[in-house]
């Protein structure tokens, strides 16, 4: 076969190759969109995690800024210690409230960040001092069937 | 007459037979990767095997992503639309393709179309004699035959793996958005949410790269060690695409327990 032709198809080939893997990088995959060159650590503590999982976002204000990174348990309070990389562009005030939000009814769950007042930021690597547990939803429906109970007794 | 000795004799003998042919198809690899500089060097021979191997398969690799991806697409749609979150589609079609089918299917498409001509190439060659011949002339056969063809298939595999996975996305995209008429933003943005590059697209090019160097590699050793007959070389094209695929199904299972073990 002529080398040029045969050159010519293999560069076709190579480059076609190349921008299906950008394709999928920018396009299906979120390198565009959740980049973040530089990160800080934060940490929360949680009485209970529901169904956090390692990987799941941080948002404030419905938007991704950060990601979970770790999850343990600590054995000395009783309590989930939960460790996110934030975005490097986003400061929080100290009386930031973290709390575990689910994302529609059945949804992943993620930390959503409500921010306080505070004039201090949160510098890289403190613990929040406010968090939130998840709502678990056995909790939620007995504490709302003893209510109604508890209703219909005082009714008579 | 059962022989009970007899048949333990056999066991090992295949087994001693399977080891022995392990070993020899490693140290024939290894003998492959020290003779690759020529494969380099004269890069026209390994861009031939690209030619032959990955621009040559282009189009069945093209026509069976889009398909994957239209029934994906049709299949997943009528699942999700029972739960009410049709707009999951994207992260469904996306992801079953970036981490799983993609490689997978590229690959198996890849060592029967690619792999089975390279396992023919060589071994009637070997049948000709035309690699005695080679050596005769102080041509090394491994560095001249054998590397290039196994450096193309190397090359080839994660492009055509990421080709099958992007085709598969637009296949997908079709069905979903254009002729049932999901959200074409939610479609994207929920895929862009989920899908991350180094987990999921990342560790699927580096499947289809493992996949490419095992398939190329169980291709050019069936070739070599072919029997040099007409029989002979129609068995080891049949072994090597059997081989194939059952290599790939095997590894894309450990490697999938590795990569994406306790996965959100």
């Amino acid at each position: 076969m002529n080398r040029t032709v045969l050159d010519l198809w293999v560069g076709f080939f190579v480059t076609i190759g190349i921008v299906a893997v950008l394709f999928l990088a920018l396009k299906v995959g979120n390198l565009s969109s959740a980049h973040m060159s530089e990160t800080y650590e934060l940490q929360a503590k949680f009485d209970n995690i529901g169904g956090l999982k390692v990987r799941g976002p941080v948002k404030s204000a419905g938007v991704v800024v950060g990601r979970i990174t770790d999850i343990r348990f600590d054995a000395a309070t009783y309590e989930a210690v939960v460790k996110m990389t934030i975005d490097g562009r986003y400061r929080f005030p100290k009386d930031t409230f973290a709390s575990i939000y689910t994302a529609g009814l059945l949804g992943e769950q993620f930390v959503g960040f409500d921010v306080g007042g505070e004039e201090k930021m949160l510098q890289p690597g403190d613990t929040i001092a406010k968090t939130q547990s998840a709502v678990v939803l056995e909790k939620l429906i007995s504490q709302f069937m003893f209510s109604k109970a508890a209703d219909g007794q005082d009714k008579k | 007459m059962l022989n009970p000795l007899g048949w333990v004799r056999k066991v090992g003998h295949v087994t001693v037979d399977r080891i022995w042919r392990l070993g020899f198809a490693s140290r024939f690899l290894w003998v492959v990767l020290t003779q690759s500089g020529t494969s380099f060097r004269r890069l026209h021979l390994t861009l031939r095997e690209i030619y032959f191997g990955g621009v040559l398969s282009l189009l069945i690799i093209l026509v069976s992503g889009l398909f994957v991806g239209l029934v994906l697409g049709l299949q997943g749609y009528e699942i999700l639309q029972r739960f009410g979150s049709t707009e999951a589609l994207g992260t469904l079609v996306a992801l079953s393709l970036t981490r799983e089918l993609g490689p997978v299917l590229a690959a198996i498409f890849f060592a029967s179309r690619a792999g089975s001509s390279i396992t023919a190439e060589i071994g009637l060659m070997k049948a000709t004699e035309q690699l005695k011949a080679m050596d005769m002339m102080a041509v090394n056969p491994l560095a001249r035959v054998v590397a290039p063809r196994f450096w193309g298939g190397v090359i080839s595999m994660p492009l055509l793996a990421a080709l099958f996975s992007a085709m598969g996305v637009l296949g997908g995209w079709l069905i979903g958005v254009v002729f049932i008429g999901v959200d074409d933003g939610a479609y994207w943005s929920q895929m862009q949410a989920s899908v991350d590059f180094r987990y999921d697209i990342w560790n699927g090019v580096i499947k289809s790269f493992v996949f490419g160097i095992a398939v190329s590699w169980i291709a050019v050793f069936e070739g070599y060690d072919s029997v040099p007959t007409a029989e002979g070389v129609s068995r080891a094209i049949t072994r090597t695409v059997v081989t194939s695929a059952l290599t790939i199904l095997a590894l894309d299972f450990i490697l999938t327990s590795f990569m994406f073990r306790g996965a959100s």
